[in-house]
């Protein structure tokens, strides 16, 4: 019999090793669009609570913005719900290229190719453009999407401790008799929340003739003076070989992603990379809503500019509480706990306090990393960052944490 | 035949490639893989060195996670290697 109770009992004993462990995950559900206030029902079947959100990729604020809204609507009239296709067989509409267009010029680069997401982008860029004679070297906290998306490919991998500079130098030399080097880095790492040194990288890669690959995820509309992305902070726009970058955070939040960069990666990936190849294309609907967005950020910077001050605002706050953060100037400030149950628990009581902030543990960080993950958005008003923090500064004197270092907060409560 | 220094080479390479300043030293017998010290992907650097430094090749099918477990396990292959060259 299909299923067998062996089958079923060896998943049921893993599952409740996962519980055991403390490490299994639940999920929220919640009755209303995504914004710094929200209405959740959790555990489920619970009434409906209305609390602050801590930890949305909606930095800009723009994941229910009115104008948004209606710009999706207008797509959907003008352009349909679905369409049915692969972007190479009939999925390509003049809104896919209009958009494949003002992402060159926002993010500075040759060309930019479409995909259903930047997982996917992730997943089929690096098979799309190198092959078992190429080496990529990728920094040891890159995202997991491009953990798969380098896995998939037959190019050789090595990795450089996080954001070291001199070994990514030894593994240049270490490695100079390959045809390719691609090097790969977040450019803003989405779980410690700190900014890679693409400066750095870019004169490296220069001198030892290899290319650069940058997932901007979550810097794209608001890392930098214009929101264009990490290159821009760090003054190399122009100088990346390849951008991925999600419409699934700041840049309207519902989904979709691209390779950006130079003409002829792009156009192998328009070419060769499997998800474009086999994956229906986005929604017109999305398209359509993304637009808007990118027409709202060309106009001004003030979303950005209100992010990098509520960011400061709330990093200086935990800080002058006693809070363990991870070092940096980004809209992620990782909040460290260490342990994945203490994590857990202070998620829990945050949420009794109105305040929603999911612990994160092992296998999404590593073990005896675990951190609620704060994300500041520009909808974040200083009311919220005032009643968020008051809930941290409480609940962290309920788990009597405030002041500790990492080593005593471990020596309390375990790894 | 045990090849004088090779075991505390692999040390010394290991504990730079893979350790963070405050981690706990490692010994011949640490497991590294299975341990989680070096994550299976990574080894590639290790072999990469081993086989410059003692101009050997260690075929992608005998350089598993198995083999390369500890310092100890890394300091077999790589004799045999050696001793195989002649």
């Amino acid at each position: 019999m299909a299923y067998s109770d062996k089958i079923r009992g060896t998943y049921q004993a893993q599952l409740k090793g996962i519980q055991d462990a403390g490490l299994f995950k639940q999920e929220r559900f919640i009755h209303s669009p995504q914004a710094a206030d929200i209405e959740v029902e959790f555990p489920a079947g619970s009434p409906l609570r209305k609390v602050i959100n801590m930890c949305a990729n909606n930095y800009l604020g723009l994941s229910s913005h009115p104008d948004v809204i209606k710009a999706a609507h207008e797509g959907l009239e003008t352009r349909g719900y679905g369409m049915s296709s692969v972007r190479f067989i009939c999925g390509t509409q003049d809104i896919h290229r209009e958009l494949e267009n003002r992402m060159t010029q926002f993010l500075g680069t040759e060309d930019t190719l479409l995909f259903p997401s930047c997982m996917d982008a992730n997943a089929g860029v690096f098979e799309a453009i190198l092959t078992k004679d190429d080496v990529i070297i990728s920094d040891r906290l890159v995202h997991a999407s491009l953990v798969d998306g380098i896995r998939l490919c037959s190019a050789m991998h090595d990795t450089i401790k996080h954001s070291d500079m001199a070994h990514l130098e030894e593994k240049l030399q270490l490695h100079a008799d390959k045809r390719f080097k691609l090097v790969v880095t977040d450019g803003v790492f989405s779980m410690d929340g700190d900014t890679a040194k693409l400066d750095e990288m870019v004169a490296l890669c220069e001198k030892y003739d290899a290319m650069l690959l940058v997932d901007d995820s979550h810097s794209s509309g608001f890392i930098g003076k214009t929101g264009r992305g990490t290159h821009e902070k760090c003054g190399v726009m122009g100088k990346i070989d390849v951008i991925t970058t999600t419409f699934g955070k700041a840049l309207g939040g519902a989904s979709g992603g691209c390779v950006s960069g130079r003409r002829e990666l792009v156009e192998m990936c328009r070419q060769r990379a499997r998800p474009y190849l086999f994956s229906n294309t986005i929604a017109p609907v999305v398209v359509a809503g993304v637009l808007k967005v990118m027409e709202i950020l060309s106009k001004s910077t003030e979303r950005r500019d209100k992010l990098e001050r509520n960011a400061a605002y709330w990093r200086k706050g935990l800080t002058e509480a006693g809070f363990v953060l991870k070092e940096g100037d980004t809209p992620i400030v990782p909040v460290m706990f260490f342990n994945a149950k203490l994590a857990q628990d202070f998620s829990r009581s945050l949420y009794d306090e109105g305040i929603y902030a999911i612990g994160f543990f092992f296998p999404v960080v590593a073990q005896g990393q675990a951190r609620i993950r704060t994300q500041i958005s520009a909808g974040h008003e200083i009311h919220h960052l005032d009643k968020a923090l008051a809930a941290f500064v409480k609940v962290g004197k309920k788990f009597d944490i405030l002041g500790k270092t990492k080593q005593e907060i471990i020596a309390k409560y375990g790894m | 035949m045990a090849i004088e220094g090779l075991k505390d080479i692999v040390l010394d390479y290991v504990t730079k490639e893979y350790l963070e300043d405050d981690s706990e030293a490692l010994t011949y017998d640490t497991p590294l893989i299975s341990g989680g010290i070096v994550d299976s992907f990574s080894m590639v650097s290790l072999k990469r060195f081993l086989e410059n430094k003692y101009a050997i090749q260690i075929p992608d099918d005998q350089a598993t996670p198995e083999a390369f477990d500890s310092v100890n396990k890394i300091a077999t292959l790589v004799e045999a290697f050696v001793a195989k060259k002649g």
